[in-house]
């Protein structure tokens, strides 16, 4: 027994002397406000204080709390509390894995240093990562020793308004993810996992080491009851959930253990034989003449190329006044998201309910129903808090390891990946290698582009069909390209999955076209911003998928940047070793030329509580909110007369998954028709007119028109079918239509737009840069709530960066969060976003995608940056200090 | 075995050491690599009398092993040690610098452990315990190599001694790494300098990161010693090569190494001199 001081209570705790302290405040104490994202003192996720003073709580030893005063982020004292309603105010909280973190570095240095600047505020949180959020927001909350107003919404006017996450206050207490939740006598579930890339495997004798005490169950391929096939493209279906012999992939699970709560878990001694078996670990040699083939029936390990060719390319090019050619290489990019993998299964009856964190809870659903063979109605996904996706979270991980444990054993099973196990065995960004040329006329407008890109998608499908296709699609940019013929092949390797990393692969696209049309623009003759803006998409401009667009935002956005621009380059010629770049984006909300619909259910109890089931994963990103604020302005109610039900699959309809940037636009729209339908409904039983105003109080729906005043009581309607006095659900699907061979059809509905400028200065003798500051132009079509909006700028941009500068992931190299390298407090430049407003009559309250958008401009303007400040052109990320000075000795 | 013991004498934590128990400072380079608990038999350290904390002796300066980076950056010391104290600043983040020890640095012997190249140029020695006995030894034969030191498994690292013949001067240090906070370096520096009218009187210069463990730069040190005029120009570059032997890793290569250790020399002199 260990005695200590608990956030102001004597408690004791049942430890083993060097128990970590993470271990006994969540699992003996159960305050699961403490995160573990790393375990090994590299994120601060778990900073709790120990007598005062910031400590990783997962590398402190048990026995030295005993006699001390430990503070969680769940105690009482008045600065935590004031420093939470900050945190919410400021909207320093996204997906709230750090947040608890956050907050106790921070409650340490306000008792330390009550009016902190910027600087100190860094210095003191640099040892905590966030993910999501740039830092933004999070050090302004720190500095921000006010007490603020309040924001609340009024009423019809929710849209545009900067109110409070709705799930926020949960967040700044330190929110229940996926291993913050198990059923009493949960059993522990471990994966075996491929050491190699490639290998060949024999089980020794399971039976024997199943019967050791502790082991409940053993299972491998052979206990897969249903499809052991899965990926997110149904037609692609490769990746096994336990792979049979051979492993594809270092970090393939082989094997699974299931232990008893209190047994001691370990695979130490299991008995497995490995046969290391040749690896291919490019794409070149995936693509060599008589490589073997990751997959039978792939024929050169191509998975799939996609393909956009309008107009006559080669023949635009020969005829162009200016032409530039070049090439870029990217790297495996991790999400490094900061809550590993984690989640719970139990049966119910015979419903299998799994709860972890996940993007996608409806596919989550038919693909372990399939894995398992039960029907998916027997599936029931509740998604945890998600601390960070990204992507990575949209394909399965341990979802049908522990429904199959749980379906085996009849035990509720529970699973939580070690950081290592987060890194090895999920997806990566595509690493890829691109070159092609781009030509303009003697004005400076572009005339034509080829480009062939080859992506490493790794051992299995995954997203790599969706990054083929969306790479030939965007390549141009957001600039009028009139010839094009674009390919991208995705090339199985026994490198890890490469999957869905925001963006799609089309971050990887623009570094290449957008470090060659600085080179264009010179050889133009042109100011590399004039460039843009004179290329810019407009209204009534045909896309290279043969689209004639509208609601075009890219060229305000651009020209919103022109009076800092000009600002900026005027600092540049003052200074030796300081430049400016700019890039834009353009990024297709929702699936590729594929249907995605989303489902949205609103309803009013008999007991006239209005309730809103809002499936749209909120991984950090804010659709609870974003969401709730459409449809209190298309109800026409405020924001606070909703209760939500989350994406719980059993009570929610499928609002589809959180990715491509659709959740504000598709979801959104779902949320806008089923508000109106409600209204309608609402409107017709009070015998009002459109004009009339709804209030849901005190049981009663209150339909107000000028003077008549009419009162509905929910209580005297039979409840409908879905359990409700009166509800309604619509669908919307973006009207899109498939893609021809050449690429030709309507991929998307909506787009969005945007354009950033990086000032940066070079250390020209180290290879160093130093970031000043980002100024973001966004195109959102309509801002559903500004802060949200600029906490996805800040956010996205901060993954740019570390795409641009740090981020390199090397199997067996960098598979912990000290040698993959992320930003940190003091990485992340100060940041001006720029809200641009052209509706899309296509969105809700002409709402655009952001989600995605965000991180595309980032990494190409710092290059172009940097090269404008030294000359040197970077055509390898991330620009490492080494392979800058390697560009600025070949510059010189 | 799982054994924990946390004595409140040297004595009994050198006998667990002897009886093969490992020791535990601040336990940031020992849980990393543990899973739920440390599964080996420790002895906890923290309430060893005399292990933390800064003293002065009549020799100079002694550091108690167990004494956290935080303590050794908010300690009042004397300029020659500044170079330590902005070290101590960049072990990790805060959350490890309250917990984090010199002698755990020491012990753990990364070749890119902050503290090694600020204690080279304070002529750190390593006071060393066994029930047997105690020992000094002089802090590079104290460093074997990477993860490698002359710390038999009956001994514990009780002291780091500074000289007060090396508490003389100005230091600084610099490092150098891809992130701003939470860093591994690729190459850092430390560099302590006597002036005395126009002159360098004794220059003492350590690069690590960029060699099995972190070296002093006698060359390189002599060339400095002189006037304090031209003195950044005296640090050549071949003199800074010949004293390292850098390998390619995933932060940067070894040519990098190489070059970026003597610019970084040359402005963490020209920072001392400043």
């Amino acid at each position: 027994m260990i005695r200590f001081r608990l956030n102001g209570q004597d408690v004791e705790a049942k430890a083993h002397p060097t128990d970590r302290l993470t271990h006994v405040l969540r699992e003996e104490l159960g305050l699961k406000g403490t995160k573990v994202g790393c375990d090994a003192g590299d994120c601060g996720a778990c900073t709790v204080l120990m007598n005062g003073e910031p400590v990783c709580a997962c590398l402190m030893p048990a026995a030295r709390a005993r006699g001390a005063g430990i503070e969680t982020v769940e105690a009482a004292t008045p600065d935590l509390a004031q420093l939470r309603a900050r945190f919410l105010r400021h909207g320093a909280a996204q997906c709230g894995i750090c947040t608890p973190g956050m907050l106790m570095a921070g409650a340490a240095l306000l008792r330390r240093n009550p009016a902190p600047d910027r600087a100190v505020a860094e210095e003191a949180l640099g040892g905590v990562l966030c993910r999501c959020t740039g830092y933004a927001k999070i050090i302004a909350a720190i500095c921000d020793t006010g007490t603020g107003a309040d924001h609340g919404p009024q009423d019809g006017l929710a849209v545009g308004a900067d109110i409070d996450r709705l799930d926020g206050a949960a967040k700044v207490a330190g929110d229940s993810f996926g291993d913050d939740f198990a059923p009493a006598g949960a059993l522990r579930v471990l994966a075996l996992r491929s050491p190699y890339a490639h290998a060949g495997f024999r089980f020794g004798d399971l039976a024997a080491y199943a019967r050791r005490p502790g082991i409940v169950a053993v299972l491998t391929a052979a206990d897969v009851p249903g499809r052991n096939a899965f990926s997110v493209i149904p037609a692609f279906a490769d990746q096994p959930a336990i792979a049979a012999t051979p492993a594809r992939f270092r970090g393939e699970c082989v094997a699974l253990v299931a232990f008893e709560p209190d047994a001691d878990a370990g695979l130490t001694d299991f008995p497995i034989t490995w046969e290391p078996l040749p690896a291919l670990a490019t794409p070149e040699e995936a693509e060599a003449e008589g490589a073997a083939l990751v997959h039978a029936g792939r024929p050169a390990n191509l998975l799939v190329e996609g393909r956009v060719r309008r107009g006559d390319a080669a023949a635009a090019l020969a005829a162009s006044a200016h032409v530039v050619e070049g090439s870029f290489t990217t790297a495996f990019v991790e999400h490094a998201y900061i809550e590993p993998e984690a989640g719970v299964a139990w049966m119910e009856g015979d419903t299998l309910c799994i709860r972890a964190c996940t993007q996608a809870p409806g596919m989550d659903r038919e693909d372990t129903a399939a894995i398992l063979g039960l029907p998916v109605a027997q599936v029931r996904i509740i998604p945890s808090a998600v601390g960070g996706g990204f992507g990575s979270k949209l394909d399965i991980s341990l979802q049908p390891l522990i429904g199959l444990v749980a379906l085996k054993t009849g035990r509720p099973a529970r699973m939580t990946y070690s950081r290592a196990e987060s890194m090895i065995s999920t997806t990566k960004r595509h690493p890829a290698e691109m070159q092609g040329r781009i030509g303009c006329d003697a004005d400076g407008r572009i005339t034509g582009m080829q480009f062939s890109g080859r992506f490493n998608t790794g051992a299995y499908s995954s997203w790599g069909p969706t990054v083929a296709n969306r790479v030939p699609v965007h390549v141009s940019g957001p600039y009028f390209t009139p010839a094009i013929h674009a390919r991208a092949r995705a090339v199985h390797t026994n490198g890890p999955v490469s999957g869905a990393f925001r963006g799609f692969g089309v971050p990887q696209g623009a570094l290449w076209q957008e470090t060659l049309y600085d080179q264009l623009a010179e050889k133009a003759g042109l100011d590399r911003l004039e460039f843009r803006i004179l290329n810019a998409l407009r209204d009534g401009d045909v896309s290279p998928t043969g689209n004639r667009l509208s609601a075009v935002g890219i060229g305000p956005c651009l020209e919103a940047l022109r009076p800092h621009w000009r600002a900026a380059l005027d600092r540049a010629a003052g200074e030796k070793g300081r430049g400016i770049g700019v890039a834009s984006c353009w990024y297709g909300c929702g699936n590729t030329a594929l249907p995605n619909p989303s489902t949205i259910r609103i309803g009013v109890t008999t007991a006239g509580q209005l309730v809103l089931h809002q499936g749209a994963m909120d991984i950090g990103q804010g659709s609870d909110t974003v969401i709730t604020q459409i449809a209190a302005d298309a109800l026409g109610v405020p924001v606070s007369s909703f209760a939500l039900i989350g994406p719980d699959t059993k009570l929610t309809p499928d609002a589809g998954k959180t990715s491509a940037s659709r959740q504000t636009f598709v979801t959104g729209r779902a949320a806008a028709k089923s508000a109106y339908a409600l209204r309608a409904t609402i409107l017709r039983l009070a015998n009002a007119g459109d004009k009339a105003r709804i209030r849901f109080d005190a049981g009663r729906i209150t339909v107000t028109e000028g003077t008549n005043r009419r009162q509905i009581d929910p209580a005297t309607f039979p409840p409908d079918p879905r359990g409700y006095a009166l509800s309604a659900e619509e669908t919307y699907d973006p009207p899109t239509s498939p893609l021809d061979a050449d690429g030709q059809g309507v991929p998307y509905a909506v787009y969005g737009y945007g354009a950033q400028m990086v000032e940066l200065s070079v250390d020209a003798a180290l290879g160093t840069v130093r970031l000043h500051r980002i100024i973001a132009a966004h195109d959102l079509g309509r801002v559903i709530n500004p802060r949200l909006a600029t906490g996805q700028i800040e956010g996205g941009i901060a993954q740019g960066i570390g795409m641009a500068l740090m981020e390199e992931y090397l199997p067996g190299r960098t598979d912990n969060l000290h040698d993959y390298l992320i930003p940190t407090t003091g990485d992340v430049p100060p940041i001006d976003s720029i809200l641009i407003e052209v509706p899309d009559p296509d969105g809700p309250f002409g709402a655009k995608g952001l989600g995605e958008h965000v991180l595309i401009p980032t990494a190409p303007a710092i290059l172009n940056a940097l090269r404008h400040a030294t000359g040197a052109a970077i055509t390898r990320t991330p620009a490492l200090p080494h392979r800058v000075l390697a560009a600025l000795k070949g510059a010189g | 075995m799982t054994g924990y013991l946390a004595p409140a004498s040297l004595d009994a934590a050198l006998a667990a050491v002897a009886g093969g128990a490992r020791a535990l400072a601040g336990g940031t380079d020992l849980y990393p690599a543990a899973g739920r608990r440390l599964e080996f038999p420790v002895v906890d350290l923290a309430e060893v009398p005399g292990l933390s904390g800064i003293t002065g002796t009549p020799e100079g300066l002694r550091i108690g092993a167990c004494t956290s980076w935080t303590t050794l950056a908010e300690a009042a010391l004397p300029p020659a040690c500044l170079a330590l104290q902005q070290a101590a600043r960049v072990v990790g983040g805060r959350q490890i610098q309250n917990v984090g020890t010199v002698g755990g640095n020491l012990c753990n012997a990364s070749p890119a452990a902050d503290g090694i190249p600020a204690l080279l140029v304070l002529g750190a020695t390593v006071e060393l315990a066994s029930t047997t006995g105690r020992r000094r030894l002089a802090l590079p034969d104290f460093l074997l190599g990477p993860r490698r030191t002359a710390l038999r498994p009956d001994e514990i690292v009780t002291a780091i001694h500074l000289p007060a013949t090396s508490l003389a001067g100005r230091s600084a240090f610099q490092k150098l790494g891809a992130r701003a906070y939470l860093v591994i370096s690729i190459a850092m520096v430390a560099a302590r300098l006597v002036v005395s009218g126009g002159q360098i009187t004794e220059a003492a210069v350590a690069v690590g990161s960029c060699s099995p463990v972190a070296r002093r730069l006698h060359a390189v040190e002599a060339a400095l010693t002189g006037p304090v005029a031209g003195a950044a120009d005296r640090i050549l570059a071949p003199d800074v090569a010949a004293a390292l032997a850098p390998i390619d890793d995933v932060r940067a290569t070894a040519a990098y190494r190489t070059h970026a250790a003597t610019e970084l020399v040359r402005r963490t002199v020209a920072g001392v001199l400043a």
